[in-house]
């Protein structure tokens, strides 16, 4: 067996490519997604929400290489054993690279770690880490034209098929390669320009440019809905080859026909940022947990 | 063969020789999740393997 467009050996099945092709193949891809969705321009600030993962690595090493000159964010939760590793191999991908790294932790922000604050409460652990993680990436991503982040094909097909599950019709359809609610005064637009490439060939593609990042699991993934319909998708998708990208392509071409009820911009009275009510989620939620801000 | 299981940080000895697919099938490993590397080459579930071999199976699963 060989390479569809030589003869070399492969590195993937689907599409038959060896190691050049397939290094060609997803970078265009990548190319074409940031061109085709207007993700970025030259003359934009891009930071790259990062996690030191493959995929936010794999995200900033390819804006880079196309030119764009990303800075990487990376916001430390404080949770033990996990995010130290990750920060590690982050800031030796900044220092190979030679990308501005800008770090912010919990800790100094709220007077806590993720543990502490899980420690004292008995609130689910994703909500309160997406909540506090995304109100400090609005933050510190303020000088920024445009916020990058890793998501590829595989989360992208779970949050389609998670909303879908749980009948959130308005929080489905602000997903996509450029997401959230464009409208709204201070908002800084969210791209992925992995948006169409799988977990594997982020993988594959990582390996063969030494992007390394070791393999860690956070120690709360276990608890989240998320995962459930993770592995229910891989299933399918070893039964049925391609059930993923069906699934986005599918989800993509709804979108063009949805239009969302038009609601009046609502900032919270408490730190200003856009928000569905008087009060943000953020706002409530340090409140509640009495976190220092 | 020595499989090293990236994920579950440990190292097998199994006595093994053919395709790829059929050793993740034997170690129920949904291929969709993982690479599997041998002296550092990627191998796709048709590559074969001897019994000799020493293979690294990393999951391709982002961590959280």
């Amino acid at each position: 067996m060989h390479c569809s467009r030589c003869k070399k050996k492969p590195v993937i099945l689907k599409p038959l490519l060896c190691k050049d092709h397939f290094i060609r193949y997803f970078e265009k891809k990548v190319h074409d997604t940031v061109k085709n969705f207007s993700l970025l321009s030259n003359k934009q600030k891009v930071v790259v929400a990062t996690s030191g993962g493959k995929d936010s690595l794999t995200c900033l090493y390819l804006l880079k290489k196309f030119g764009y000159e990303p800075t990487a964010l990376i916001i430390d939760e404080g949770i033990r054993e996990y995010r130290k590793k990750t920060l590690e191999d982050l800031k030796t991908f900044c220092r190979k690279f030679k990308i501005n790294l800008i770090k912010k932790e919990f800790e100094k922000e709220f007077g806590k770690t993720l543990d502490q604050i899980l420690n004292s409460n008995s609130k689910n652990p994703c909500t309160v880490c997406g909540i506090l993680r995304r109100y400090l990436l609005n933050k510190y991503s303020k000088g920024f034209d445009v916020i990058a982040t890793g998501h590829n094909l595989d989360d992208e097909a779970q949050a389609v098929v998670m909303n879908l599950l749980r009948n959130n019709s308005d929080l489905l359809f602000r997903l996509g390669p450029v997401s959230g609610n464009k409208n709204v005064d201070k908002f800084t637009k969210r791209i992925k320009p992995l948006y169409f490439c799988s977990e594997k060939e982020i993988k594959i593609y990582s390996i063969l440019n030494k992007i390394t990042s070791r393999f860690t699991e956070c120690p709360y993934v276990e608890e989240a809905y998320r995962m459930k319909v993770r592995d229910f998708l891989n299933d399918y998708e070893q039964k049925k080859p391609g059930t993923k990208k069906n699934i986005i392509e599918s989800f993509l071409s709804m979108k063009k026909n949805y239009v969302s009820e038009t609601k009046e911009n609502t900032y919270c009275e408490r730190c200003g940022e856009p928000s569905a009510s008087d009060i943000c989620n953020t706002c409530k939620l340090i409140k509640e947990i009495k976190l220092k801000v | 063969m020595k499989i090293q299981l990236e994920k579950d940080n440990r190292t097998i000895e199994k006595k093994y020789s053919g395709k790829v697919s059929n050793l993740l099938k034997e170690l129920d490993i949904n291929p969709v999740t993982v690479i599997v590397l041998r002296d550092q080459e990627i191998l796709t579930t048709q590559d074969s393997l001897r019994d000799s071999d020493e293979v690294i199976i990393l999951s391709v699963i982002s961590g959280g």
